[in-house]
């Protein structure tokens, strides 16, 4: 457990002694501020046409009319912005030979995987974090409903912890960054687009294809509703990415 | 200290270390001297449990180095070839997380950090970041990154290339200084880092080896015969005759401007062959011992000794 501590540390630390982690919480904000900005005034706008009328005025929804939208757009973000984060975790050690010092370390390869995955999970935290300082406006003007939002960060925590499974499993296939992200964002966008081609399908196929991809789950969540199999769908696609990863290390050393 | 038995590592088709067996008495320093694709590194990568070979046994401080390769880890500072630095730490950062992962106890970290800083001679470089220090104090780094958790024994992989003279002679001291404490096994593909630094050696070639031993061991058994080498004002294949001449001389060959004479082991003809190349004026220039070791390694360098 303390290995697995000190390798988080070190990667937290890593990322905030390079400009990545600045750079990627500064544009993911930036996007994120600028969503929740047109969204409110959308929203501001629409609410002052309805309250002309009581009946409409009734089911104006703060939730369903900007932090619906506002998490879909965030989740897209993060296909973008995980690989960035993701890339070098692994690929650098190789490329700079720093893996044979963890690997002569008395350290498993599952601890070396788990403190860089943790690390990676804090960066998506201080990222997800710093966006619901937004809502902060919204509840503190409005009354949201505070459940679905909770569901809804839940839900994109999740999201982003899975693609940081899969980037960690692209990162531990080679030691060129770039190449890690390509394959990774690659990878998530397939994912995002089965939900396009399972509306193509019809019977089990597209019940099947649905269920692999990203959005089905992640919409329950949006909607307030939490659901063990949309949980267990992201942990296991995590748990899968982490294999993978440990498996390519260890196969490596084996070779 | 260390021990390996019959040691083969095969990378697919390539066969890097065949049947390698030596063995590294505690306390002393020993040399893995080998050219370049010799094997060297491979056999300190399974040593340290980097990779596992594909058949033979070693041991490192008596633990199997396959069965108990988390006690061989923390028994073991490993300094690779290419050293493992982060350039975003600084050196005292860096050398602190390294304590961390070799597991010394949180309460002693910091005592260990300011001893290898101290026995490394990092004092003034601690604070700067490892990207902005010079080659040869990023290589202290790495040897200060061996002795971190104050292991039994040291593997360093060419600890002085890429240095220049001064930094290699630094270096050498700082090992040297280390004699006694730990079991030091380091690789190099110079000689006079052999017989300046080492007690010992281990002679591989192309994954196999060569010769193993003390160095007093080595030079014993390899010189059957003794010599010298001769550089005279003119030497030739008469001045050679000359020397042939002498009672007691056995081989004399001419090599480039120097003439080799060799004698079988017990006589000393020093004497003798200066006292010729006077008589007869032939402008004596230099005369030197025949160094057993030197003609052994460029032997085998040069593929003309099989084991």
């Amino acid at each position: 457990m303390t290995n697995i501590w000190s390798l988080m540390k070190k990667e937290i630390r890593a990322y905030f002694g390079s400009p990545i982690a600045y750079i990627v919480i500064f544009s993911f904000l930036l996007l994120a501020g600028y969503f929740f900005y047109n969204l409110v005034m959308y929203f501001n706008a629409q609410a002052m046409e309805m309250a002309q009328n009581p009946y409409y005025a009734q089911q104006i929804n703060i939730h369903e009319r900007v932090f619906l939208p506002m998490f879909g757009n965030l989740s897209i973000i993060l296909i973008f912005v995980i690989p960035l984060l993701t890339m070098r975790l692994l690929a650098e050690e190789k490329k700079n030979g720093t893996d044979e010092l963890l690997y002569t370390s008395p350290l498993s390869v599952s601890q070396i995987i788990l403190g860089k995955y943790l690390a990676a999970l804090v960066m998506l935290a201080i990222m997800l974090g710093l966006t619901a300082l937004l809502s902060v406006f919204a509840f503190s003007l409005g009354n949201p409903e505070l459940g679905p939002w909770l569901t809804g960060y839940l839900g994109l925590f999740l999201m982003g912890a899975t693609f940081i499974a899969i980037g960690l499993f692209f990162s531990s296939l080679t030691e060129n960054q770039i190449v890690a992200a390509v394959l990774t964002l690659m990878t998530l966008l397939l994912f995002l687009l089965l939900n396009w081609v399972s509306s193509l399908g019809s019977g089990s196929w597209r019940s099947v294809v649905s269920y692999l991809s990203f959005s089905d789950h992640f919409e329950d969540m949006l909607r307030g509703i939490l659901d063990t199999k949309d949980i267990a769908y992201f942990l296991s696609f995590s748990l899968f990415g982490l294999f993978l990863a440990h498996s390519v290390l260890q196969s490596r050393r084996w070779r | 200290m260390i021990e390996v038995q019959e040691l083969t590592k095969k990378y697919g088709e390539l066969v890097a270390v065949r049947d390698l067996t030596f063995k590294v008495e505690a306390g002393r320093i020993w040399g893995l001297l080998g050219p370049n694709a010799a094997g060297k590194t491979t056999t300190m990568r399974v040593l340290t449990g980097y990779l596992p070979a594909t058949s033979g046994r070693a041991t490192v401080a008596g633990f199997d180095v396959f069965d108990k390769p988390d006690d061989v880890k923390r028994a073991i500072g490993y300094l690779p070839e290419v050293v493992p630095l982060y350039q975003d730490m600084t050196v005292s950062g860096y050398l602190g997380f390294v304590a961390e992962i070799k597991q010394v106890p949180k309460s002693r970290r910091k005592a260990a950090v300011a001893r290898v800083i101290e026995s490394a001679g990092l004092k003034d470089v601690s604070r700067r970041l490892i990207r902005n220090i010079s080659r040869g104090f990023k290589q202290r780094v790495g040897i200060a990154q061996a002795m971190i958790h104050d292991p039994e024994v040291l593997v360093l992989d060419e600890p002085t290339i890429g240095l220049d003279p001064a930094q290699i002679r630094e270096i050498r001291e700082l090992i040297r200084g280390l004699r006694g404490e730990h079991t030091i096994l380091l690789s190099t593909h110079i000689l006079p880092e052999v017989t300046q630094v080492c007690d010992g050696v281990v002679i591989i070639n192309e994954g196999r080896l060569m010769a193993s031993g003390s160095l007093e061991e080595l030079a014993a058994s390899f010189e059957k015969t003794d010599g010298v080498l001769v550089r005279l004002r003119r030497g030739g294949a008469e001045e050679a005759a000359l020397f042939r001449g002498l009672t007691g001389v056995g081989k004399v060959a001419v090599e480039g401007d120097e003439i080799r004479i060799e004698w079988s082991r017990g006589r000393d003809l020093h004497d003798d062959i200066a006292r010729l190349a006077l008589d007869k004026g032939l402008g004596l220039k230099e005369m030197r011992p025949v160094a057993g070791i030197e003609d052994l390694y460029m032997k085998i360098v040069s593929g003309g000794l099989q084991q």
